[in-house]
């Protein structure tokens, strides 16, 4: 919590004496948003076949400007449902586990809360895996009520059970100890992936494939209808972050400090909670474990633009999705025409990055 | 972070190599035949090495990365991992039909591949004698190549046959465990509807898994009751691989009489497990493995 409050009321002496950061912080939003946009065209315009995505929009918008060279179904199919529908789920999946990471730091206090590391992931994982497993027998009355929802839905409850009793493990009368934190996330990990195991036993072959190669995390087999399944459930969550940023920075100066600034603490502290399950849990049922976007999107843009939740949350779901888009096109081009699983990816760069963070805070984090 | 393990995540190719699935054929709309044959990307290993005895290898445009035989075939753009397809990565090197064992995947890729107008076939499989030779028939059959494959079916029949006689007066059945993988001392064996299973009956062994349904981790004790004779395991290569010191020096499986006589038989994976054409010919080296002198050829 040391780096958190430090830099809040770093923050507020700096915006006393030597002017506040949050022109600077503004003007990278900005620049965020272009980066954005240059990444989504990018994407759309890259992969392994040579599609070309602007022939395609140029065609569908401007059919009279066509020059005639025909443009096969075939690149319409793979601009339309294969890289869109991708680039969607890459742009919404990518905000909503930055932007969870950095709501989770600041419920937390904490520079290391992040849903991949204590848990929450892994808890949104069993409620999918138990979805998976069960849906054809025990769970199939629930399943078609729920439909297209149950797998996101099922995570979802997983990683809000998690995060509500890491919450109440970790947190002693309104402080949270990080030691105590990591180690209980590090207990519910196991527990879930205990629970996992069981469920991997139970699995016949095909659901075993179904499992693993969900487990790999991965922005592949993107279609329409995951959009619409967790879609709707992180869009919730990403339009509740902002209402979030005034309570997260008045939350980092302590409880009652949050209290006195007229925050209604415990309902606020239920909001986050739930917002970040949400967010972690859909994210986690249509992609998968895609690790360190939660806690290496927010510290760089701390670095860069300082702790103001206000400009952190939008920011974050800016960089978040930019970077998982580049990430995402590399997996789909790097090994052309196959395919490298993203989680592999991000993790490659998101480990480097994170002992980079371990390094230059070392003091912080001390236990 | 996933609640995997890298390790897991490194033996998933391995598993679902081993992993056929209980076909269902699939022949989805009803074709059977490429309306256009001349460039055909080619999933799953059994069926490139099929299309490769076939001598038809022309057609093919593309293979997965599980079609490692024969070597010509690795010329070949691979497309991935059989049940990982990308689909814009299959559809790049513009195929005019899939061919695709049973258990390709995943559906999202088959759905969007077939949405481009894109043949795709699905090649059921079953881990028996006669499963082979379905599959010759129906591949040369998609690809127009009927009296082909009916000379390929019969020629791998009467191999297979050979192969099987061998050990058919063997008095004393040997007890054959099939080890998929040992990853941190975990044993995952193959019990029934397997390739592994299969190819053991090929050959004139008895799972020593039997009775237990598909790939499953094997107890201690379960390892003492199915009493093995004979550990059959894939080649892996690199630092994936299992020592044959590391297998025998396992508690539960060094009192086996397997363990007892170190008797571990090695094969790669493609060809044991395969069902393909060259199938008969991992059946003779089984039986040789099992039963040695006792039997003629």
């Amino acid at each position: 919590m040391v780096d958190s409050v430090a830099g809040s009321v770093g923050n507020m002496e700096r915006r006393a004496s030597a002017g506040d950061r949050s022109a600077r912080a503004k003007f990278a939003i900005v620049l965020l948003a272009v980066l954005l946009g240059v990444t989504v065209l990018l994407s759309l315009a890259s992969g392994a076949s040579d599609a070309s995505a602007l022939a395609v929009v140029r065609d569908g918008l401007f059919p009279s400007m066509s020059d005639g060279s025909a443009l096969s179904e075939r690149d319409r199919i793979i601009v339309y449902d294969i890289r869109l529908p991708r680039v969607v789920l890459g742009v919404l999946i990518g905000s909503a586990l930055a932007v969870s990471g950095a709501v989770m730091q600041g419920l937390f206090r904490n520079p290391l809360a992040d849903p991949g590391l204590v848990g929450v992931s892994a808890g949104a994982g069993l409620g999918a895996i138990v979805v998976i497993v069960l849906g054809g027998t025990v769970l199939g009355p629930l399943l078609a009520i729920l439909g297209i929802y149950t797998l996101p839905l099922a995570a979802f409850a997983g990683a809000l059970a998690t995060t509500l009793v890491l919450y109440r493990v970790a947190t002693r009368r309104g402080q949270t100890s990080i030691a105590t934190m990591l180690l209980a996330g590090i207990a519910l990990g196991a527990m879930a992936g205990a629970f996992s195991g069981i469920m991997v036993y139970l699995a016949d072959d095909r659901q075993l494939r179904d499992l693993t190669f969900w487990g790999l995390g991965s922005l592949a087999g993107a279609t329409w209808t995951k959009i619409a399944a967790a879609g709707p459930i992180i869009a919730l969550a990403l339009i509740a972050s902002p209402f979030l940023a005034r309570g997260l920075n008045a939350l980092a100066l302590g409880e009652a400090a949050a209290h006195h600034l007229g925050i209604p603490v415990q309902w606020f502290k239920n909001v986050a909670i739930v917002s970040v399950a949400a967010a972690t849990g859909a994210s986690v049922a249509v992609s998968g474990g895609i690790g360190f976007v939660g806690i290496v999107v927010p510290h760089l843009l701390r670095l860069i633009i300082g702790p103001d939740n206000r400009y952190l949350l939008p920011a974050s779901a800016l960089l978040g999705a930019s970077m998982l888009l580049l990430a995402d096109a590399i997996s789909r081009t790097i090994v052309a025409p196959a395919e490298l699983p993203l989680g592999i990816i991000t993790a490659a760069g998101g480990g480097p990055f994170f002992l980079w963070i371990l390094l230059r805070k070392r003091g912080l984090l001390d236990l | 972070m996933s609640i995997f393990s890298r390790s897991m995540r490194v033996t998933a190719i391995g598993i679902a190599l081993a992993f056929g699935s209980l076909a269902v054929a699939q022949s989805e709309e009803g074709k059977s035949v490429f309306p256009d044959a001349s460039r055909i990307a080619a999933v799953g290993g059994s069926i490139t090495e099929i299309v490769y005895a076939l001598g038809e290898e022309g057609k093919l445009v593309a293979r997965d990365s599980t079609s490692t035989y024969p070597e010509s075939a690795l010329k070949l753009p691979d497309v991935g991992y059989m049940r990982a397809l990308s689909p814009e990565g299959v559809l790049s090197v513009n195929p005019s039909g899939i061919l695709a064992l049973a258990g390709s995947g995943p559906k999202e890729a088959i759905d969007v591949l077939k949405k481009a107008s894109v043949t795709y076939i699905e090649v059921p499989e079953t881990y028996d004698h006669q499963g082979i030779l379905d599959k010759v028939r129906i591949v040369g059959h998609t690809l127009g190549a009927d009296d082909k494959a009916a000379t390929l079916a019969k020629s791998i029949d009467a191999d297979l046959k050979a192969a099987e006689d061998l050990t058919a007066n063997v008095a004393e059945r040997k007890r054959v465990l099939f080890i998929l993988s040992m990853e941190g001392g975990k044993i995952l064996a193959a019990g029934d509807h397997t390739a592994a299973n299969g190819i053991i009956k090929l050959a004139g062994g008895v799972n020593a898994m039997e009775g237990v349904n598909g790939y499953k981790q094997l107890t201690d004790e379960a390892a003492l009751t199915a009493k093995p004779d004979m550990i059959l395991m894939m080649d892996s290569a690199g630092a994936l691989a299992t020592a044959d010191a590391d297998v025998f020096s396992n508690p539960a499986l060094a009192t086996t009489p397997a363990g007892k006589a170190k008797k571990l038989i090695r094969m790669d994976g493609s060809y044991l497990l395969g069902f393909g054409p060259r199938t008969a010919s991992a059946v003779r080296d089984l039986a040789a493995a099992l039963y040695g002198d006792q039997i003629k050829g």
